[in-house]
């Protein structure tokens, strides 16, 4: 095992904390009397600007410093944040990443001229008169608290745990905690579960005296808690605290006057690096690991998976009980490990969302348009490398929305709709699959413009009969934009068809809608993970398949009557209703003798259904799955390979292709009469 | 690891809804229909955190609670008790029978989860 390079970890460190950087700014823009973004923004900066420093990123540090003092005069409410503020340092935080890729190149033009615009955004803030007028943010009023406070004796024994009692203080604000022990009993009177200790609290917080009564909300009635408030003169005087409080107001008053002051800005940071090393001693508890030793992790756990399966069978196939045992003992726990293994690549799709919220704010630059992003569902959890490969698509797809889906606001306002477009991204989870909807309320597909379109281009006959949603669905095909002109949003080459390709990559699938004249909805349905699935073995002729069990709805025996009977049809009727079926026998031409009792599998994507014949069913198997060789990966009827318990391959059936296959069939079918 | 947290309620519809909430916010659930079923479970497990109504058959919240402090895997565990009304005297009576803190019903899932992440600290 080597140790992950100091410089790379700064980079991915940097990029994460730029992004944070960005997602706070952003949401100041919406709302800029958010005093949790101008110290969300305000953290992040001054991380970045010590971790450059640390490795050695001097030019990177040094700019910094300069967003970071501005962003300090907006915490300490020195200047109000304006849009002019937040945008200058919006265009910085590009000019960071460049300083972080190539921090030998020549920055000096780029960086002064930033930081002039920045200047001038902060003497035009703390100077309202100079510029447009901006309403200041709100300016929290400091109180300085101190309080004293003992829990009853039983309160631990009673489930009262005093350390996040501490914490939520801490939360409050800045916080000093001094404990006393004097009441410690000597050994031989002491029981262990009583609690004898007391506190001081030092507290300077923004927040109303609720806020602490909240903390003890539950203990308040048999707790001891005296509470005074120290004011600023007193403070002045007061050793213990050496942070000069009373810098807001006086900030305030020259502010009055016209000048931004300098002076009190720096005089404050002091307070910083102590609320900096309570955030960072909480995220130490996180331990950041490289992607690839996860994958290698997943690789041992499937084979572990694998040879579980091995015991498991030649357990089952011997007398022997305490093997089986064993068997069964080491069967839960390669279950449980591999379900904790998930859990661990699993991510918040919020990361993929946080960017989308800068691309967004740059298209409605770009376009012209008012745009605004309406996500949902961040917390969301999918498997780390499905987050990775969804990043392309929807950006391609959020740039669609924007640039053909939305009109601009004249159009809006003409057609009575708010002037501001909006577009929705969603996620949730729904049986084993992640969906991801990406809606806007726009003027929707053109149809006719599609149909016209793809038969010029070939794609569909003249005058093809297709369903609406094949009709949509026609705006994945290669080649394929409606665009009339090719912009410099989606025009770039990669078309709609490399997004249905990426998600048929990850076994997923799109659905499109669309209403004329109010928008258009495209949903992502991908299954969490990409590395196990559960699986139904079935054996065809000598071969054995896989079905991923998730899509299986139901399997029923097709009984030598109705195997004759459907002969030609292909249909089976499951309470009341036509589900078509396909033989596998036939579809790969399997020429062994077929079981008498053949067997249908009912597969199904979302509302579509069809049956799969099959000689015999198995049982359920866990399977890992093993992606086709190059030489194989145009096959459309299998998704991929497994290894069995004795060591035989099954390939997997790709249930998507195969229902679709059904339908096509089934509406060659109808359409035959 | 997830936090345990069992909660007892005699109302399928209450037990539906903490459960809900919970094992949204990551908790990982188990449920008990009243008091004597309530200490059985915690017999047979262990929790972190117990979640109670006071007033159900069999054995109600505050004999739960006064037994469950008797057993030593459970003294220091938090147990937050449901009440319909903010009745104080029932307050204190729960507090003095070992309860941590309460939630007031009708609660929405949100306060649930505040005050389950307040009590135990995480």
């Amino acid at each position: 095992m080597s140790f992950p390079d100091p410089i790379a970890v700064f980079r991915t460190e940097a990029a994460e904390l730029l992004e944070q950087i960005e997602t706070g700014l952003l949401d100041l823009n919406h709302d800029l009397a958010n005093k949790d973004q101008v110290d969300a923004v305000f953290r992040g900066l001054h991380t970045l600007k010590g971790s450059g420093a640390m490795f050695g990123f001097e030019a990177l540090a040094a700019f910094t410093h300069h967003c970071e003092s501005a962003f300090d005069q907006v915490r300490k409410g020195v200047v109000p944040a304006t849009h002019d503020l937040v945008s200058a340092v919006l265009n910085a935080t590009d000019h960071m990443r460049a300083l972080i890729e190539v921090p030998a190149g020549d920055h000096d033009a780029a960086s002064e001229h930033l930081l002039s615009t920045l200047r001038l955004a902060v003497e035009q803030a703390g100077n309202p008169d100079a510029g447009t007028p901006v309403k200041p943010a709100a300016e929290p009023r400091m109180t300085h608290y101190r309080l004293h406070f003992s829990l009853p004796r039983n309160a631990m024994a009673n489930g009262t745990n005093p350390l996040p009692l501490l914490d939520e203080l801490r939360e409050l604000g800045e916080c000093t905690v001094e404990v006393h022990k004097s009441c410690i009993p000597a050994l031989d009177d002491l029981s262990a579960g009583d609690l004898y200790l007391s506190w001081t609290v030092n507290l300077k917080t923004a927040q109303p005296r609720s806020a602490i009564d909240d903390v003890f909300i539950f203990v308040m009635d048999e707790m001891e808690l005296s509470l005074e408030i120290v004011d600023a003169r007193n403070e002045q005087a007061d050793e213990a605290s050496p942070v000069a409080e009373a810098a807001p107001t006086e900030a305030k008053s020259n502010n009055a006057s016209g000048t931004p002051v300098r002076a009190e800005s720096t005089a404050v940071t002091k307070a910083a690096p102590q609320q900096q090393d309570a955030k960072q001693a909480k995220s130490s508890e996180n331990v950041r690991v490289p992607a690839e030793r996860l994958d290698e992790l997943m690789d041992r756990v499937g084979e572990l998976v694998i040879a579980q399966s091995r015991l498991s069978q030649l357990a089952g196939s011997s007398g022997d009980l305490q093997l089986r045992a064993v068997s069964e003992d080491v069967e839960r726990l390669s279950g449980e490990l591999r379900d904790t293994m998930m859990v661990l690549r699993m991510v918040p799709v919020a990361q993929l969302f946080g960017r989308f919220r800068r691309l967004v704010h740059d298209l409605a630059i770009e376009t012209g348009k008012a745009i605004e992003l309406i996500t949902e569902g961040e917390t969301t959890e999918v498997d780390k490398s499905v987050v990775e490969r969804l990043a392309d698509p929807l950006v391609h797809l959020v740039r669609n929305s924007c640039d053909h889906g939305l009109e601009t606001p004249e159009e809006r306002r003409a057609a009575g709709k708010d002037p501001v477009g909006r577009i929705f991204l969603s996620a949730r989870q729904a049986a084993g699959e992640v969906i991801i909807t990406i809606k806007d309320d726009g003027r929707g597909i053109n149809r006719e413009r599609v149909r016209a379109k793809a038969e010029a281009s070939g794609i569909i006959a003249p005058n093809a009969v297709l369903a609406d949603q094949e009709l949509l669905q026609l705006i994945f095909q290669p080649g394929f934009s409606t665009a009339q002109q090719v912009t410099n949003l989606s025009g770039r080459g990669v078309g709609m068809d490399v997004v249905k390709r990426t998600i048929d990559a990850l076994r997923g699938s799109i659905d499109v809608t669309s209403h004329n004249g109010t928008g258009s909805e495209i949903s992502l349905a991908i299954p969490l993970t990409l590395a196990i699935i559960d699986g139904l073995l079935v054996r065809v002729g000598a071969g054995r398949y896989v079905i991923p069990l998730s899509a299986v709805e139901e399997c029923l025996e097709l009984s030598p009557e109705e195997d004759m009977r459907s002969r030609g049809r292909s249909f089976i009727s499951l309470r009341d209703s036509l589900v078509p079926f396909i033989r596998l026998r036939d579809l790969f031409n399997t020429n062994t003798t077929p079981d008498p009792f053949q067997k249908v599998v009912v597969i199904s994507t979302g509302s579509e259904r069809v049956g799969l014949v099959v000689d015999q069913i198995i049982g359920d198997h866990q399977t890992v799955i093993k992606s086709m060789s190059k030489l194989h990966h145009d096959v459309a009827t299998f998704s991929g390979a497994t290894i069995l318990g004795d060591g035989g391959v099954a390939l997997i059936l790709d249930v998507g292709h195969l229902v679709a296959a059904g339908q096509h069939q089934e509406a060659q079918l109808r359409a035959a009469g | 690891m997830a936090a345990k947290i069992l909660t007892v309620d005699d109302s399928a519809s209450i037990r539906l809804t903490t459960r809900v909430a919970l094992s949204n916010a990551g908790y990982t659930i188990t449920e008990a229909v009243d008091g004597m079923d309530g200490l059985s479970k915690m017999r047979s497990g262990q929790f972190d955190l117990i979640v109670t109504d006071l007033n159900m058959p069999q054995m109600d919240g505050l004999t739960m609670i006064r037994e469950l402090r008797k057993l030593p895997a459970y003294m220091g565990v938090p147990v937050i008790f449901l009440t319909t009304e903010s009745d104080n005297e029932l307050k204190s009576q729960a507090k003095a029978a070992g309860a941590t803190g309460w939630l007031t019903k009708p609660f929405d899932p949100e306060s649930l989860v505040k005050i389950v992440k307040k009590v135990l600290g995480r």
